[in-house]
């Protein structure tokens, strides 16, 4: 389970308007981090113990790109999972949907999520989706130390200090950051996807490749080459759609404030040996220092 | 009204985690204003001597759930004594620290009750709300950054009880614990299921090695300190000011230092006499974290960057020049 989200860790001076803002446009839309240590190590998972990896996210059409992404790393199987019924869903809403996607993937003994996405910093995703789906959790996972029969052991690394513990399969882990160094996009594996895309993108690819003239003709042209890429609605997945969406999410947005910031009484120093001086001198009178 | 509030309390090597007792504090003064009543939910294996260390931080009950099953933190089993027992008692507000623990722990009870959760509040107010004619009275506004830290979300759950949240450690205020007060201990027998998915084969949790909290002067470098072997000129500065070092979370996943030292809305709350901020622009992620010191030194190349509205001295200029200047200054000044 992936996430497209905006590049909130390269927030500058040029990604904020005038009002204090943010201009989200100015931000690019990104694979989240931790997600990616989560693809590579369901890729490893693979290379050593076989089976199938399938990558499934849920977002607007333009999602799509993470999956493209998926697939130039050696993903098997993509699956957008995108619907306005989704719109405006809160962690709960959004673990539903995961929940009955990954229901409808088939079996599995594996589900793996970064710890956390990069816009909203909750962690609550991968947990709650675990929950749903009635499997245990690891999260925090940072390795795979053995992984035998039904049996996984794991080891998870926090901030102060690490575990390692021993569960059955199947089971979710949610990935930290330091659990590996992403492979980048295979050359090879871009030329065989480069056509891969879904439905919701066939009206602009019609531009690109007018050739093609309907998006049925384009619709099987990909098919055949197994390049299309499926969009699952609410409906595909059979939710209940009062757990989607706005309705589907206990928690409601009261109000949204910019940041205002003011400093009181604040001084301009300037950049040079003198002024720097008299600020520490400054400073140590007035016992800050 | 006798609204429930309850603090799950964090404990380990026989210790309350700061965090919990932060949270007891809040939650008496939220129960003080809706006339309510704080429960500290107390979990683990011979435990029982912190019961009176909770009802002296401010609750009135502790619900003490002692069993070897619950001797060191697994989620099943921690999750399945909660859910079962806010589905009896229907809390009103349920706090949990933002720990690794609490993270792992808060997500699981809320999707189990369908209840709204909201992580890492920096913030928490009780206030009505508004929607479709109807109104909401005494709910819990939970105040966060969000979106890279640029706007402050205020969230509430108006219709699904208990109204969670997770709260970072060292955003509470702890106050001074009253050894007079008094209070009930309820013992809780638990159930648990039969499957034992999980099991822990190995367990370290190290001290922290720095102590940011308790810092009374700070010296932070950003993603603008370029490297980490530039990051030295961090670690000169704080050595010559006695202080300690610190970083932002763009430094942090850059390597340039551990996540330790990070402060903000991901990383440590800090409250110095002085902050000097370098090549730091300033998310409110960051500011979340460092807004309340008391004076705020910003250097960094940018002119815009964020970080300068709530500096009380701005230097713009290279971080390079600067901090050796700084350096000069402070050794010539003692």
């Amino acid at each position: 389970m992936v996430k497209q989200v905006p590049d909130t860790a390269n927030i500058t001076g040029q990604a904020m308007k005038e009002d204090g803002t943010v201009n989200r446009a100015a931000l690019p839309a990104i694979f989240n981090p931790e997600d990616l240590n989560a693809l590579e190590m369901a890729l490893q998972v693979q290379e050593q113990h076989g089976g199938q990896v399938t990558v499934l996210t849920m977002g607007p059409p333009r999602a799509a790109e993470v999956l493209r992404q998926a697939l130039y790393r050696g993903a098997d199987r993509v699956i957008l999972l995108s619907d306005r019924k989704f719109a405006g869903s809160d962690t709960l809403a959004t673990s539903y949907a995961l929940k009955c996607a990954v229901e409808q993937v088939g079996s599995f003994d594996l589900v793996l999520c970064g710890r956390q996405a990069i816009d909203g910093d909750t962690a609550q995703v991968g947990p709650q989706t675990a929950e749903k789906l009635g499997l245990p959790q690891i999260t925090y996972a940072e390795s795979i130390q053995s992984l035998q029969g039904n049996e996984i052991v794991v080891r998870r690394a926090f901030p102060l200090g690490r575990e390692t513990v021993k569960c059955t399969l199947p089971c979710l882990l949610t990935v930290v950051g330091s659990a590996n160094q992403p492979r980048p996009p295979s050359a090879r594996r871009m030329m065989a996807c480069k056509l891969a895309a879904t439905p919701l993108e066939y009206t602009t690819l019609l531009e690109l490749w007018p050739e093609f003239e309907t998006e049925e003709r384009l619709d099987t042209y990909l098919a055949e080459r197994s390049q299309r890429i499926p969009v699952w609605s609410a409906a595909d997945i059979c939710a209940d759609e009062s757990k989607l969406g706005m309705t589907g999410s206990p928690t409601k947005v009261l109000k949204i404030e910019s940041v205002v910031l003011e400093s009181s009484g604040s001084k301009q120093i300037q950049a040079n040996q003198k002024s720097v001086a008299a600020l520490v001198q400054e400073l140590v009178e007035d016992h800050i220092l | 009204m006798n609204q429930k509030i309850w603090v799950f309390i964090e404990q380990e090597n026989e210790c309350i985690a700061p965090v919990s007792l932060e949270l007891l504090s809040k939650a008496r003064e939220l129960a003080d204003e809706l006339k309510g009543h704080v429960y500290a939910l107390l979990l683990g294996h011979e435990i029982a001597d912190l019961a009176a260390q909770a009802i002296h931080h401010g609750a009135d009950t502790v619900l003490l759930a002692d069993h070897p099953e619950l001797a060191t933190y697994r989620t099943l089993p921690y999750a399945k004594v909660a859910t079962d027992l806010a589905r009896e008692r229907q809390p009103y507000i349920f706090l949990l620290g933002a720990t690794p623990i609490g993270r792992d722990l808060a997500p699981r009870i809320a999707s189990a009750l369908r209840a709204g959760l909201t992580a890492d509040c920096t913030a928490l107010q009780i206030g009505d709300f508004e929607r479709s004619g109807k109104v909401y009275e005494d709910l819990l506004y939970q105040i966060r950054p969000a979106f890279g830290g640029n706007i402050i979300a205020t969230i509430v759950n108006p219709e699904m009880h208990p109204q969670m949240a997770t709260v970072r450690e060292g955003v509470m205020k702890q106050g001074e614990p009253d050894s007079t007060r008094q209070g009930e201990i309820e013992r809780i027998e638990p159930q648990f299921d039969e499957r034992n998915l999980v099991q822990v084969l190995e367990r370290e949790v190290r001290q922290p090695t720095c102590d940011l909290k308790g810092a009374s002067i700070i010296v932070a470098g950003g993603a603008g300190v370029g490297s980490r072997e530039n990051f030295q000129l961090i670690h000169k500065l704080a050595h010559a000011l006695n202080g300690e070092v610190a970083a932002s979370r763009a430094a942090v996943d850059a390597g340039f230092i551990s996540h330790e030292h990070q402060v903000g809305q991901t990383g440590v709350t800090v409250r110095p006499r002085l902050y000097i901020a370098c090549g730091i622009s300033g998310a409110v992620q960051h500011r979340a974290g460092m807004a309340q010191s008391s004076k705020i030194i910003a250097i960094n190349s940018d002119p815009h960057a964020p970080i300068f509205q709530i500096a009380h001295y701005k230097i713009v200029g290279d971080l390079n020049k600067v901090i050796p200047w700084m350096i000069r200054a402070c050794r010539t000044s003692q």
